[in-house]
């Protein structure tokens, strides 16, 4: 069976597995020994993984997060969600049809005493925040369990191939983040202090101030003295017509199957959401050797970082700004997506409806924090703090360094003045990490053509700057020092290329003189070598909007392979030679929309809002209209948010929907949380784990 | 303007109490401090409904919900999720056997439908329960279950429609008196007049009756329940496990009609109060227990746990008449943990008190629930 698997990765090592086969409704199938189910039976082409039993639609990976049960199957015989389990050889999985059928296993179960610990500090989640809080408290000898659900530390670090923004002495700037997930967890090893639990899921802080925890399958109470949530964010999902298809991801299910397992889940991609990680995951995507169609945002400019849209643009991914998502469609997965243009409240504007033909749409409408710890750890009484996206959604740079702030200050309530005190001046650089982008500003006056120099192609203002701390000659400063204005240069450029190596956004080039004034070298710096590139091949040369500039020959290209990354060498005219941003590198028919637009012909509100109980917009609309604000009472009449994900998707939509409705926020009554945080079988409480 | 009737309290009394008051014609209001109906201790009712009480009283009014949630949906349209699965109580040692059978004996005087199988009949229904030492298990086709948040949304509708005014998110804090008489009712938002008033308030009733300085003996204890993944159905009856273990009374489970598990476990001694945060306590305690006798749960994956309270008397009968210092009050408190499973029997007894339309059987009924009893005697079987 053919394989979609990522062969060749320009940024990933693939590593050589073992092979391990499998039977997948009766059929045998090979997979990669370790890997998850859903990442198996994605590689084998498989999408869908069984049928709802409430409407028989089709079910498959949503989340690969274990927190819904969309990739449910049955292996061996139980029902499991396969993207947190692993195949094993000669396993018998079958899709998930109708409710599944507990098996009739009665042999009975002994039962050891739950292992009860105590710790100083409990830090829920190694991700970039969890784990550099954890660095902390390893350095002043606190007492301190982290735990993480997944088997590498790292959190989302895992899944970020691309070049770190922030400032290199603070945040690692300039490194790739699952680069940094992995030398913050090998620093931990040093500290004796500090348990790091992978595969360990929290599931509730209870009111006897007990954490519930599920370590490697087996149940574990600790009592910590005080908390950190360090958790993270959740994903929002948006309601459109066919949100309900098979291979509609968030953006952490896509980058989970393509930078984590290395499975290619979509050959044409569409993304809806232009904030940092939708930009994120298109580029992400061309590294996978995944077409990405298009881009579309609902808002007039794209949220996230410029150089991130730009590069995009000029790599010939268009970008829709002021355009949403109409519907997707297909039998049971995408077959293709609508886009329509939207006025200033966001309403569709009839006639500018666009199609396209993909097989995935990805969804990066923006993250929420992950609260609940927080929230039943005050209800408990225990202290808590948090770091991260579980505090405020920001930048991974930000999560680190706001992390390490409050690692030291809880290692400060247990150690006092052993522990350094925090310097003022981290707080105000805590703030500039998680600052929004700001003004856009021109390009730099550079009138002088001799030499060489450094074209810096960063015309926003964002909290980066590991091009002025990686010149030699120090030749290039921000604006007016800090983190957050423009970068300038201004000095003695040598053309060591250092810069454009380590520019998070590869948004700086560099043109040389020195050989021949009429005919300046343009070095580009480019990482998708899944679209190759050699001396004597043709591209199209274009400005930093993607304006055409002409089609010149690569002169030389230079593979720096200790940071993964290529210098690509153009002789072009003196005129454009400043101008010059990046090649296109995805052919324009790529993106082409179909001829005629496809247009949904049912109601709108047939969009899910819950997607594990099939309710749909319309139904929960018409609640909201009879005076219906407490979701509470929702959840009590459809069964909206009673499924298995616990409410983690359909309560940010239905909040939308009474936004929409016009009831005002103070009015609208929040789901109750309850434990279990996710899943887990009743085998599991007593003590023991189950077999 | 002067209501008919005042209810403290939309939920498993309130809400039913309320519908059948405004369809036989007056005019009805009802006060919550929740935003929505059903939120306090409606919703943390696990659904099981049964008529095999040991008592006329109980009995009776049991019976007469059952009739009332099956017919539901043929009479109003609309799925409250009613399963006639049954009730059984297995017995594990000699003792509960002969007084489940004693007590058998009573019941089918009454004219219950219940009967004694045998260990291999009732690994017929419960198929895979533990066999070592069952003696056999009561079974009580009658019985069943639903959803109380399908039933209080549907009451709500109909309530609604039948012009019952609701007040949410409004709390009670004094009663005026005019002699012995309810004047007027104070929330932290406005005020209101009635001509009679039912407390029907759950763990609150207490405080409630203290409000009109009458003492009323309910006293709330805390029980943990939980919810798991709907599977296809596998066993048919509520089962009940009358043994006690160390930190429990009994427990009792079974599969509603959307496939889920629902579970719940009496703590010995109890946990007094109205408290309700979950315990770390629950899941380890139910969940071994629950195994050990029926050891393929193991495999259910669960969903979402919670913790509740039973308004108890001492006696572990509801209390439901005249209030003794408010003449114009009717109490209908101290449910006990069974106020869903009361609910529509409960509504119509009490509106016929209010309509003065009551028959004979009803004074027996009323004879149970007496607020004048001394309550120093036990039901027999709870």
């Amino acid at each position: 069976m053919k394989q979609f698997r990522i062969a060749a990765h320009p940024i990933l090592n693939v590593p050589m597995l073992d092979k391990v086969s499998f039977y997948f409704n009766g059929k045998l199938i090979e997979a990669q020994k370790g890997e998850m189910i859903s990442s198996a039976l994605i590689a084998n082409g498989i999408d869908v993984f069984g049928h709802h039993h409430k409407d028989d639609s089709a079910q498959g990976m949503f989340c690969a997060n274990g927190q819904c049960a969309k990739c449910t199957v049955i292996a061996n015989g139980v029902a499991v969600k396969s993207c947190m389990t692993a195949v094993e050889e000669n396993m018998i999985v079958q899709s998930a049809e109708g409710l599944p059928v507990l098996p009739e296993d009665d042999s009975t179960q002994s039962f050891e005493p739950i292992e009860d610990i105590s710790c100083e500090v409990l830090i829920i989640g190694g991700g970039p925040a969890g784990l550099s809080a954890a660095a902390e408290l390893g350095k002043h000898d606190v007492d301190t369990i982290l735990l993480d659900d997944k088997k590498t530390l790292g959190g989302k670090l895992v899944l970020q191939t691309h070049k770190f923004f922030g400032s290199q002495e603070d945040s690692r700037a300039g490194t790739r983040g699952h680069n940094i997930g992995q030398i913050i967890s090998e620093e931990l090893d040093k500290y004796k202090s500090v348990q790091a639990w992978k595969n360990s899921t929290a599931l509730f802080v209870f009111s006897d101030k007990k954490v519930g925890v599920l370590k490697d399958g087996v149940y574990k109470l600790i009592t910590p003295k005080r908390i950190l949530n360090a958790a993270g964010a959740r994903e929002k999902f948006l309601r459109f017509q066919g949100n309900n298809l098979a291979r509609i991801y968030g953006a952490g299910a896509f980058q989970t199957l393509v930078n984590r397992d290395l499975v290619r889940p979509t050959q044409r991609l569409f993304i809806i959401g232009g904030g940092n990680v939708g930009l994120i995951a298109a580029y992400h995507a061309m590294q996978a050797g995944i077409e990405v169609v298009g881009l579309a945002e609902a808002m007039p400019h794209c949220g996230g970082y410029k150089v991130h849209e730009d590069k995009l643009r000029r790599f010939g991914v268009p970008i829709y700004t002021s355009h949403s998502i109409l519907c997707a469609y297909g039998e049971e997965s995408v077959e293709g997506v609508t886009i329509t243009a939207v006025d200033e409240k966001f309403n569709a504007i009839e006639g500018t409806e666009k199609s396209f033909a993909c097989d995935t749409v990805l969804v990066a409408v923006g993250l929420d924090s992950l609260s609940e710890f927080t929230l039943e750890a005050e209800q408990a009484g225990i202290p808590i703090d948090a770091a991260g996206d579980a505090l405020e959604i920001a930048e991974a740079s930000s999560a680190m360094f706001n992390g390490k702030i409050a690692g030291l200050k809880i290692a400060k309530i247990f150690k006092g003045d052993k522990v350094e005190d925090i310097p003022e001046s981290w707080y105000s650089k805590a703030e500039m990490l998680k600052r929004h982008p700001g003004q856009i500003k021109g390009y730099q006056t550079l009138t002088d053509e001799s030499g060489v120099m450094p074209i810096i192609h960063c015309l926003q203002e964002i909290p980066c700057n590991p091009c002025t701390t990686v010149c030699p000659t120090q030749s290039i400063h921000t604006e007016d020092g800090t983190l957050f204005t423009q970068p300038q240069y201004d000095g003695k450029c040598i053309g060591c290329g250092k810069c454009l190596l380590i520019c998070p956004g590869l948004a700086i080039t560099l043109v040389d003189y020195r050989k021949n004034a009429d005919l300046p070298t343009v070095s580009i710096a480019y990482e998708i070598a899944n679209y190759e590139i050699k001396p004597g091949d043709k591209r199209e040369l274009c400005d930093i909007d993607a304006n055409f500039l002409g089609v010149f020959e690569v002169v030389k290209t230079d593979n720096f392979r200790n940071v993964n990354t290529m210098i690509v060498r153009f002789e072009v005219p003196r005129e454009i030679a400043k101008k010059v941003a990046g090649f296109r590198v995805q052919a324009e028919e790529v993106s082409r929309p179909l001829p005629q637009p496809v247009i949904p012909e049912r109601m709108k509100d047939e969009a899910m809002v819950c997607l594990c109980e099939r309710v749909t917009a319309g139904e929960v609309r018409a609640l909201i209209r009879q005076g219906i604000h407490d979701l509470n009472q929702i959840k009590a009449m459809t069964r909206a948010g009673m499924g298995p994900c616990g409410a983690k998707t359909c309560e940010v939509l239905i909040k939308g929907l009474l936004r929409e409705e016009g009831v005002a926020v103070g009015e609208v009554i929040s789901n109750t949380k309850r434990p279990v945080f996710v899943e887990v079988p009743l085998g599991v409480f007593p003590g023991g784990g189950v077999k | 303007m002067i209501h008919d009737v005042i209810i403290i309290g939309a939920g498993s009394i309130g809400l039913p109490t309320a519908l059948d008051l405004a369809e036989s014609g007056l005019k009805v209001l009802v006060i919550d401090g929740e935003h929505a109906p059903g939120q306090q201790n409606n919703k943390k009712a696990i659904g099981g409904v049964r008529a095999t009480h040991s008592d006329f009283g109980k009995i009776s009014i049991g019976r007469r919900t059952i009739e009332v949630f099956k017919n539901w949906q043929e009479s109003r349209g609309d799925d409250i999720g009613w399963f006639s699965g049954g009730y059984s109580y297995p017995a594990y040692t000699k003792e509960d056997e002969k007084s489940l059978k004693e007590l058998m004996e009573i019941q089918l005087d009454f004219g219950l439908n219940i009967k004694w199988l045998s260990p291999d009949e009732y690994a017929q229904i419960v198929p895979g329960i533990a066999r070592e030492g069952l003696l056999g298990s009561t079974y009580s086709p009658e019985d069943g279950s639903c959803s109380p948040l399908l039933f209080s949304s549907s009451l709500y509708r109909y309530a609604l429609k039948a012009g019952v005014e609701f007040r949410f998110g409004e709390r009670l804090v004094e009663m005026k008196m005019n002699g012995d008489k309810i004047s007027e009712l104070i929330t932290d938002k406005s005020r209101y007049q009635a001509n009679i008033v039912i407390n029907a308030a759950g763990s609150f009733a207490r405080e409630v009756g203290a409000m009109v300085h009458e003492n009323l003996p309910v006293f709330p204890d805390n029980h943990e329940a939980g919810i798991t993944e709907p599977v296809a159905r596998f066993f048919e009856p509520m089962v009940v496990d009358m043994r006690k273990a160390p930190g429990s009374a009994n427990f009792y489970f079974y599969q509603n009609y959307e496939g889920q598990v629902l579970f719940c476990i009496t703590p010995d001694p109890p946990i007094l109060g109205v408290n309700n945060r979950s315990t770390s306590e629950f899941l380890p305690m139910c969940g071994k227990r629950m195994i050990d006798l029926y050891p393929r749960l193991r495999l259910l994956r669960v969903r979402r746990t919670w913790r509740g309270q039973y308004p108890m008397t001492p006696d572990g009968f509801p209390i439901v008449g005249h209030s003794q210092t408010a003449q114009n009050m009717l109490n209908a408190v101290g449910m006990c943990g069974q106020g869903f499973m009361f609910g529509p029997g409960m509504a119509e007894l009490l509106t016929r008190m209010i309509t003065q339309d009551l028959r004979n059987s009803d004074l027996d009924i009323l004879k149970s629930f007496d607020p004048r009893r001394d309550f120093s005697s036990e039901e027999k079987f709870k």
